[in-house]
C-alpha cells in the first residue's frame, strides 16, 4: 500500500512539473511581451526595461523557468533594493491587471467554486444514479423512455441556454427566485441557497444526464451477470438481489468517473460561473482571458491540473478500496 | 509411421513472462516460467499430440514452435533451420511451412471477410499469386475440407461451428504447410461436430503427408488422432512415447492420475451395445 | 421405480418453454416429461442448443422475462409452476439448489465466499444470529473438502482455483440442506483431474443427505458415470428416457446411437469415428 501510494505521488508531482513547462512555454515563450502591455500607453523604452528586470524577464528562458518554479515552492522576491517585493511560497506571481498576488486572488475565490462543485455533485449523483437505476429496473416502461428523453436533452442542451432560459422563467417570469446577489452564508441562508440553486442545476442537469445513461447501462448489464443469476437461485428476496448485487459492482465504475468530474470542476465551471454572476475561479479564469492577464492565467491552469491529478490519485484509491480484486491479492 | 525423418525439433525451450504488480515502476516484479526447459520432435507425416491441463504450458509450446511468440531461450529448427532468429521475410517462407489452427473458429476468423477473402489472405499477404485465380482456388480447398464450394461468398456466421472451424483448416491449408499446429482445435465442438473433424484431419493426413502438433486437453480425443503423445505439467514434459504405450503403461506419475480421471462409459456397457448393433447389422 | 408410498421428489411433465419470435413463438423446450426419486439423480445430455439448460431454469422459475413456460413441475408431490414468485422464491435455494457451470462469473468478486454462502442460508431462516451461520457456513465448507475453512471464510473467489471455486457453490448450495441440486455443466470449465474430484464430492454429498440430483452436460461419459437415468435431448424434444445402463448398452434412438458412437473413448483402438449428421448451425460454444 506504501508502495502504491508512493509511485502515485511521484507521478503526481512529475505530472504537475510536466503541467508547468507547458503552460510556461505557452504563456510566457509564445504570447507578446507582457512588459509592453504592463507599460500601458504612456510608455518609454527605459520604463519598459525597468519592468523587465523587476519582473525577472531579462534573464534566459530556463532561469526565468526554473525561478517560476522556486516561487511555487519557496517563493521569490521581485526586484532588488528598495523595490523588493516578497512573494511567499506558493508564488504564482502577480495579476498584470490588479497587481494583485494570484495566489491570493484564487483563494479568495475558491470557497465559491466549491460550493458549486459540491452542491452540483449532490444534485447530479442523486438524479443521475437514482434516475438510471430506476430506468434499468424498469427498462422498456414509459419512465424509462421518458427518462432517457430528459437525459438526451441535458446532453444536447447548452449551458448557457438552460441557464439564461432557467433564470428568465424562474427569477423574471415566475419570481420564485429572487435575483442573485453576493450574499454569505451565515448572512442570509435563504438568499444563499437562492444563489446557488440555479447554478447548481444548471450544472447538474448536463452531468446528471451523463450519470444517468452510464446507471443504467451498468445496472442493465450487471443484471444479466451469471452471479446475479446465482443470487436469484439462492431464494433472495428481488430487492436484496438488486441492491446487494447488482448495484455495488454497477456503480463502482462510476465512481471513477464521479472523481474526474468533480475534479475538473473544482477547477472552475467557466460558463456557468460567468452567466450567473457568481465569483468564482471559473469566473477569474474567463475575466483573465479577456484581459490576456497571463500569470493569472497560468495560476488556475496549474491549480486545474493540480485537482485533476489529485482527484486521479484519489480516484484510484477509492477504486482500490472497493473493487476486493484490486485490493487483495490473489493466491 | 513408416519416415523416421525430423521435420521440426524444439530444444530446450523456455518462455518467461513478467507479471508486474500495480504501482507502476515501484510494483513487484515476478517472473512466470510458463515453458521450462521443453524437448520436442516431429517427424514428417506424424501427429504429436501434447497433453496437459490449463496452465501447463501446451498452448504457450505451440506459439512458440509456430513462432506466434518469441522464445526467452532455446531453440526451434524446421528442417535443420533455426527459426527463433529469422528475419521478417525469412519468416514468411517458414509460415508456408507451418500453420496454426485454433479453438475459436468464429473469433480467429475476421467476421467480415467471406470465405474467399479468408483462404487467399495468406497468399496475398506473402505476395504470392493464387494458383488458378482466386475463385477456383478457393473452390478447391472447400472442397478438400468437404464444404461446399458454392459457399464461398459467405461469411464465417454463415456456417455452423464445425463448418467454421474447416475454414480455419483450410485457410491454414492454403499456403500448403508441411506442419500443421492444431492449438485445442476441436475443443469448443459438440461431440458428433468433433468426430468429423478429427476425422477430416486424419483422412488430410493420409492423403497429404501432413504433420500435425496437436494441442489438446481431452485424452480420448489424443487417442483417436495421435501417433506419440508428450504430456506436459507446469512447464515441463513430463512423459512422451508412442500412443498406446503410454495409455497402456504410463510411466509418469501425473499421466496416470490424468487417465484415471477421464471420464469413461463402462466397457461392458460399450460392448453390449456394439454386439446389438451388430446382430441388428447381421439380422 | 417410484416407491408406492409417496410421490416422487420431482415430477416434469410436458414442460415446454417457448420464446417469442418474428416468425411466432419457437418452443425451445417442447413437451418434457422425466421422474426422480428422492436419492437418484437424473442426467439430462444434449449438444448445443438441444434445451436442456433452459429445461433446469424452467425448473428453477428463473427463466428470462420473456419466456413462456407451459407444462406441470412438482416438487414431492406439490405443484410449483403455478406458485407466484414470492412462494417460488421461498423454494428456490432452500428445496432446489443449483450448481452453475463457471463458478468464476457464478459468484459475486464483490462479497467473499463466507458471506455468498451465508446469505443463502439466511434468506430462508431469517431469525437465525449472524455466528450460528457463520458455524454453519464453516461446516459446509469443511463438508466440501476445501481445507482451512475457518479463514478461507473471508477470502474472495478470485482467491480460489477454480476447483475450489465450484467446491464454495456446492457447500453453497448444501448449506440449506435441499431436497433437489439440479447441476448444469457443474465440470464442463473445470480440467480432468479436478472434474473428477468434484463429480466424487457431488455424489458423495448425495449419498449423505438422500438429495436427488438433476446433472445437466454435453458429456455423455460423465453422465454414464453419475446417473441413474437419462433424458437424450434434441433440438427441444426429448429422443430418449431410459435407464442409464439401458441407453448405453442398448440404445434405441438412432440419434442417441450416433451420439454415444462420436464420443471418442479411451480404451478403444483407433478406428473410423462415427459422425453425427451435422445438425444444423450450432455454434458449439458451450465447453
Amino acid at each position: 500500500m506504501l508502495r502504491f501510494l508512493l509511485a502515485r505521488l511521484s507521478g503526481l508531482i512529475l505530472i504537475l512539473l510536466l503541467v508547468c513547462v507547458c503552460t510556461f512555454a505557452v504563456f510566457f515563450v509564445l504570447s507578446p511581451d507582457p512588459a509592453v502591455q504592463i507599460c500601458g500607453k504612456n510608455c518609454t523604452p527605459e520604463l519598459i526595461d525597468q519592468i523587465r528586470a523587476n519582473l525577472g524577464l531579462d534573464e534566459p528562458l530556463l532561469s526565468q523557468f526554473l525561478s517560476f518554479v522556486g516561487g511555487l515552492f519557496a517563493g521569490r522576491t521581485y526586484g532588488a533594493g528598495d523595490a523588493a517585493t516578497h512573494c511567499a511560497a506558493p508564488c504564482l506571481g502577480y495579476s498584470f491587471q490588479s497587481s494583485q498576488p494570484v495566489w491570493e486572488m484564487v483563494t479568495e475565490r475558491l470557497p465559491v467554486t466549491v460550493t458549486v462543485a459540491i452542491g452540483a455533485a449532490v444534485l447530479w449523483l442523486l438524479a443521475g444514479v437514482v434516475g438510471g437505476l430506476i430506468s434499468a429496473l424498469k427498462q422498456g416502461t414509459w419512465w424509462d423512455r421518458g427518462a432517457m428523453l430528459v437525459a438526451l436533452s441535458g446532453l444536447s442542451i447548452p449551458n448557457y441556454v438552460f441557464a439564461l432560459v432557467l433564470q428568465y422563467v424562474l427569477v423574471v417570469q415566475l419570481e420564485w427566485l429572487p435575483f442573485p446577489q453576493a450574499v454569505g452564508f451565515a448572512a442570509d441562508p435563504w438568499q444563499w441557497f437562492a444563489n446557488y440553486l440555479m447554478p447548481w442545476t444548471v450544472l447538474a442537469f448536463a452531468y446528471a444526464s451523463v450519470y444517468a445513461r452510464l446507471t443504467r447501462a451498468n445496472v442493465i448489464d450487471t443484471l444479466a451477470e451469471n452471479y446475479v443469476r446465482t443470487a436469484r437461485a439462492k431464494g433472495l428476496p428481488s430487492h436484496l438481489v438488486v441492491r446487494r448485487h447488482a448495484l455495488r459492482p454497477a456503480l463502482t465504475p462510476i465512481t471513477t468517473i464521479f472523481g474526474m468530474d468533480f475534479a475538473g470542476l473544482l477547477g472552475g465551471a467557466l460558463i456557468t460561473e460567468s452567466v450567473f454572476g457568481l465569483n468564482g475561479v471559473g469566473k477569474l479564469t474567463a475575466d483573465a482571458i479577456s484581459s490576456n492577464d497571463q500569470p493569472v492565467i497560468m495560476g488556475v491552469t496549474l491549480l486545474a491540473a493540480f485537482f485533476v491529478v489529485a482527484g486521479n490519485v484519489v480516484v484510484d484509491l477509492t477504486y482500490t478500496a472497493l473493487d476486493p480484486r484490486v485490493r487483495v491479492k490473489s493466491v | 509411421m513408416t519416415t523416421s525423418e525430423v521435420i521440426l525439433q524444439a530444444r530446450n525451450l523456455v518462455k518467461e513472462f513478467v507479471l508486474r504488480d500495480q504501482g507502476g515502476l515501484f510494483g513487484h516484479k515476478r517472473i512466470l516460467r510458463a515453458v521450462d526447459d521443453v524437448d520436442l520432435t516431429l517427424y514428417a507425416g506424424e501427429t504429436l499430440a501434447l497433453v496437459g491441463e490449463s496452465g501447463s504450458g501446451k498452448s504457450t509450446t505451440a506459439r512458440l514452435i509456430a513462432r506466434l511468440l518469441d522464445v526467452t531461450s532455446g531453440s526451434v529448427q524446421f528442417q535443420g533451420e533455426e527459426v527463433t532468429g529469422l528475419s521478417r521475410a525469412e519468416l514468411y517462407r517458414f509460415r508456408s511451412n507451418v500453420q496454426v489452427v485454433f479453438q475459436d473458429p468464429y473469433s480467429s476468423l475476421n467476421p467480415r471477410h467471406t470465405v474467399e477473402r479468408i483462404v487467399t489472405a495468406p497468399l496475398v499477404y506473402q505476395g504470392r499469386t493464387v494458383p488458378g485465380g482466386a475463385r477456383t482456388f478457393t473452390r478447391s480447398l472447400m472442397e478438400r475440407v468437404g464444404l461446399n464450394p458454392d459457399h464461398s461468398a459467405r461469411f464465417p456466421s454463415q456456417f455452423s461451428g464445425g463448418q467454421a472451424q474447416r475454414i480455419g483448416i483450410a485457410r491454414a491449408l492454403a499456403v500448403g504447410p508441411k506442419v500443421v499446429v492444431c492449438d485445442e482445435a476441436v475443443s469448443a465442438l459438440d461431440v458428433s461436430v468433433q468426430a468429423q473433424v478429427i476425422n477430416l484431419l486424419r483422412k488430410l493426413q493420409q492423403e497429404e503427408g501432413l504433420t500435425y502438433l496437436f494441442i489438446a486437453h481431452d485424452l480420448a480425443v489424443v487417442r483417436q488422432i495421435a501417433h506419440r503423445v508428450a504430456v506436459m505439467n507446469q512447464g515441463r514434459v513430463v512423459e512422451t512415447g508412442e500412443r498406446d504405450a503410454v495409455f497402456r503403461e504410463p510411466a509418469d506419475e501425473y499421466t496416470r492420475t490424468l487417465l484415471a480421471a477421464v471420464p469413461r462409459i463402462r466397457p461392458e456397457w460399450q460392448a453390449a451395445r456394439r454386439a446389438r448393433a451388430h446382430d441388428r447389422r447381421g439380422g | 421405480m417410484s416407491s408406492p408410498s409417496s410421490a416422487p421428489l420431482l415430477e416434469v411433465e410436458d414442460l415446454t418453454v417457448a420464446f417469442p419470435s418474428p416468425a411466432g413463438p419457437t418452443d425451445v423446450v417442447h413437451e418434457i416429461s422425466f421422474t426422480l426419486d428422492p436419492g437418484r439423480s437424473l442426467g439430462i445430455v444434449g449438444e448445443s442448443g438441444s434445451g436442456k439448460s433452459m429445461t433446469s431454469l424452467a425448473i428453477m422459475g428463473l427463466l428470462p422475462p420473456t419466456a413462456r413456460r407451459t407444462g406441470r413441475v412438482r416438487l414431492a408431490g406439490r405443484e410449483i409452476s403455478s406458485l407466484p414468485e414470492r412462494q417460488m422464491r421461498r423454494i428456490r435455494g432452500d428445496r432446489i439448489a443449483m450448481i452453475f457451470q463457471d463458478p468464476l462469473s457464478s459468484l459475486n468478486p464483490y462479497y467473499t465466499v463466507g458471506l455468498q454462502i451465508e446469505e443463502a442460508y439466511r434468506a430462508h431462516r431469517p431469525n437465525v444470529t449472524r455466528r450460528k451461520a457463520r458455524q454453519v457456513v464453516v461446516e459446509a465448507m469443511e463438508r466440501v473438502q476445501i481445507t482451512d475453512a475457518a479463514r478461507r471464510v473471508d477470502h474472495y473467489p478470485h482467491q480460489f482455483s477454480g476447483g475450489m471455486r465450484q467446491r464454495v457453490m456446492i457447500a453453497m448450495a448444501l448449506s440449506t440442506e435441499p431436497d433437489l441440486i439440479i447441476a448444469d455443466e457443474p465440470t464442463t470449465a473445470l480440467d480432468v483431474t479436478v472434474q473428477a474430484q468434484i463429480l466424487r464430492l457431488l455424489r458423495s454429498v448425495q449419498q449423505d443427505t438422500g438429495a436427488g440430483l438433476v446433472l445437466i452436460t454435453h458429456d455423455l461419459a460423465v453422465v454414464s458415470e453419475m446417473a441413474d437415468d437419462v433424458v437424450v435431448m434434441r433440438s427441444g424434444q426429448c429422443v430418449e428416457y431410459a435407464g442409464c445402463e439401458q441407453l448405453f448398452s442398448d440404445p434405441r434412438h438412432p440419434y442417441t446411437c450416433a451420439l454415444i458412437d462420436a464420443v471418442p473413448q479411451l480404451e478403444d483402438d483407433v478406428g473410423e469415428l462415427r459422425a453425427v449428421g451435422d445438425a444444423g448451425p450450432s455454434r458449439g460454444g458451450e465447453r
